[in-house]
C-alpha cells in the first residue's frame, strides 16, 4: 500500500467518526445488526462448516497434482479434453484470483488457445470448493447446486463462443517451450487420495448437516440423530489414515496450506458480514438501506432485475467468499431468487480491476465480449432459475 | 548472474523471493535478484503456474517454492 493511499484511508476513516450520526436509531440498529449477524456467523458456520473446508482447500492445494491438471492446457492437447478440464479445474486449481491470472496469461499466449484460457478464468474463481460449501450452507443447497451446475456450463460455452468469435487471430499466438510444474512421487494411490478427500467431505457433510424441520421423521431425522457419532467417527478413519499413509512433512505442508488460507479469507470473510450486516441487516431484520430500495431494484424475477444483478455483480470486486453474506442479506431484504443467481454467476469472476488486468493480456475487444458473454449468460441463467424456483 | 522470480504476489512467491535472497547472502554469489510482476512478462516465459525461478534466462522451477539446497545448485555452478 503507497503512503498517499494510507493518509487517504486515514483521512476517510477519521471523517466517518467525525460526521455520521452515530446516536440515531437507524445507525444503532444498523451497528447492531452488523455484529449479530457476525454473531451468527460464529455459532452457524464458522466451526462446522468453514473450518473443515479450509482443510478440504488446504488438502487439495497439496495433494492433487497440479502438473496431472495443466498438461491438458498444452498447445497440443485435444481440444475436448482442454474444454472439460478448464470448467472444472476451478474446484482444484484455484482459490485465489493470484494463481488464476498468471495461468490464463501463459495458456492464452503459449498454451491451448483463446477458448480453454478463457474458460479457465471463468471457471478458476466461479466455482471453488470453499465458494461452492458455503453456497449450499448459507443460501441453500439448491443455489450451491445452480452455482456450480451453472458455473461449469458457463465455462464452456464461454470458452466456446470466445473461440467462434476470434477464430482467426488465435494462429498469432507465440510459440516456445512450456513449463509445467514438476510431477511429483508420492508414496500413495490415486485411490488412498480419493478415500482422504471423500471422508474429509463427508465430515464436512455431516458436521453441517442442518436440522430437518420439526416433527419431521424418517432418514433425515435419524441421520440428523446420530451426526456427530459419525462425525467422530469419521474423524478417527481420517486420523489413522493420516498416520498410516502421509509422511510427516506432508502433514505439516497439509496444516500450513489450511492455515494460509485461513489467514487470506477469514479476515475478509469477517468484513464482509460486518458491511452486509451493517447495510442491510440479517434477513427479516432492517438496517441502514431501507428493504423496499432492494425489492424495487432486483425485487422479482424480471428481465430488469436480472441484467441488473449481473452488472453490478460484473462490476463489483467481491473478496473471496464475501459475495455470500452480502447476497443473503440481499435476499433477505427482498432481492428475488433469480436475481441472486446472476449475480453469483457474474460476481466472483469478473470485476473492474480484473478486467483491465484481462485487458493487458488479450486486448480490451476481446475483453469486453468474453464481460458481454457473461453478463448475458447470467442474466438468462438467473431469469431460468428465478422462474423454476418460483 | 541474473536470477528472476515470477509471480504476481501471491503468499508463496513472497516466499520464493525470501529464500532466494537468503541463499544469495548466504553463498556471497554475485547474484541480481529481481522479481517479476507482469502479466505478459511471466506469461512470455511459458510457464504453467507461479511462482517460478528462471536463473541466467533457464526456467529452474514452477509451481512451488523451491528448497535452499535446489537454489544452491542451480547458482553454484
Amino acid at each position: 500500500m503507497k503512503e498517499r493511499t494510507k493518509l487517504l484511508l486515514i483521512i476517510l476513516v477519521f471523517l466517518a467518526c467525525y460526521y455520521v450520526p452515530w446516536s440515531h436509531s437507524t445507525i444503532r440498529q444498523a451497528g447492531l445488526e452488523a455484529f449479530m449477524m457476525l454473531q451468527e456467523y460464529a455459532r452457524e458456520h464458522v466451526l462446522t462448516c468453514l473450518i473443515p473446508a479450509f482443510f478440504i482447500a488446504g488438502a487439495i492445494a497439496v495433494f492433487v497434482s497440479q502438473s496431472a491438471v495443466l498438461k491438458y492446457f498444452g498447445a497440443t492437447a485435444k481440444k475436448i479434453l482442454s474444454y472439460s478440464v478448464a470448467s472444472i479445474s476451478g474446484t482444484v486449481l484455484a482459490v485465489c484470483s493470484c494463481t488464476v491470472l498468471p495461468l490464463f496469461a501463459s495458456i492464452y499466449t503459449r498454451g491451448a488457445g483463446i477458448g480453454p484460457a478463457t474458460a479457465f478464468l471463468y471457471s478458476g474463481p466461479a466455482i471453488n470448493v470453499l465458494a461452492i460449501v458455503l453456497t449450499s450452507k448459507i443460501l441453500g443447497w439448491q443455489m450451491g447446486l445452480a452455482r456450480a451446475v451453472c458455473a461449469v456450463i458457463f465455462a464452456v460455452v464461454t470458452g466456446l463462443l470466445m473461440a467462434f468469435f476470434f477464430r482467426k487471430d488465435d494462429a498469432a499466438r507465440t510459440a516456445g517451450q512450456v513449463y509445467i510444474p514438476d510431477e511429483e512421487d508420492k508414496g500413495r494411490t490415486l485411490l488412498q487420495d480419493a478415500f482422504y478427500m471423500l471422508t474429509m467431505v463427508l465430515i464436512l457433510v455431516f458436521a453441517a448437516f442442518a436440522r430437518p424441520e420439526a416433527g419431521s421423521t424418517g432418514l433425515w431425522h435419524i441421520i440428523f440423530a446420530v451426526r456427530w457419532y459419525v462425525t467422530a467417527f469419521l474423524l478417527t478413519v481420517l486420523f489413522i489414515m493420516l498416520k498410516s499413509w502421509f509422511t510427516k512433512e506432508e502433514r505439516l505442508n497439509w496444516v500450513q496450506s489450511t492455515w494460509g488460507f485461513m489467514k487470506q479469507i477469514l479476515p475478509l470473510l469477517g468484513a464482509g458480514v460486518l458491511i452486509a450486516g451493517f447495510m442491510l441487516g440479517r434477513p427479516g431484520h432492517s438496517a441502514l438501506i431501507s428493504e423496499h430500495y432492494i425489492q424495487a431494484l432486483v425485487g422479482g424475477n424480471s428481465l430488469w432485475a436480472n441484467l441488473f444483478a449481473s452488472v453490478s455483480g460484473a462490476l463489483m470486486y467481491f473478496a473471496t467468499l464475501t459475495e455470500i453474506p452480502i447476497l443473503q442479506s440481499l435476499m433477505g431484504a427482498g432481492m428475488g431468487k433469480g436475481p441472486a443467481l446472476a449475480l453469483l454467476l457474474a460476481g466472483p469472476a469478473l470485476s473492474l480491476p480484473n478486467m483491465l488486468v484481462i485487458g493487458g493480456v488479450m486486448g480490451m475487444k476481446k475483453t469486453l465480449t468474453f464481460c458481454l458473454i457473461i453478463v448475458v449468460l447470467s442474466t438468462i441463467a438467473g431469469m431460468g432459475y428465478g422462474w423454476i424456483s418460483g | 548472474m541474473e536470477i528472476k522470480i515470477l509471480g504476481p504476489g501471491c503468499p508463496k512467491c513472497k516466499q520464493t523471493e525470501d529464500i532466494v535472497k537468503a541463499v544469495v547472502t548466504e553463498t556471497g554469489v554475485d547474484a541480481k535478484v529481481e522479481k517479476v510482476r507482469d502479466l505478459m512478462k511471466i506469461a512470455g516465459y511459458g510457464i504453467f503456474g507461479t511462482p517460478a525461478v528462471v536463473v541466467n534466462g533457464e526456467v529452474k522451477s514452477v509451481g512451488k517454492v523451491p528448497t535452499k539446497e535446489e537454489i544452491k545448485a542451480w547458482i553454484e555452478k
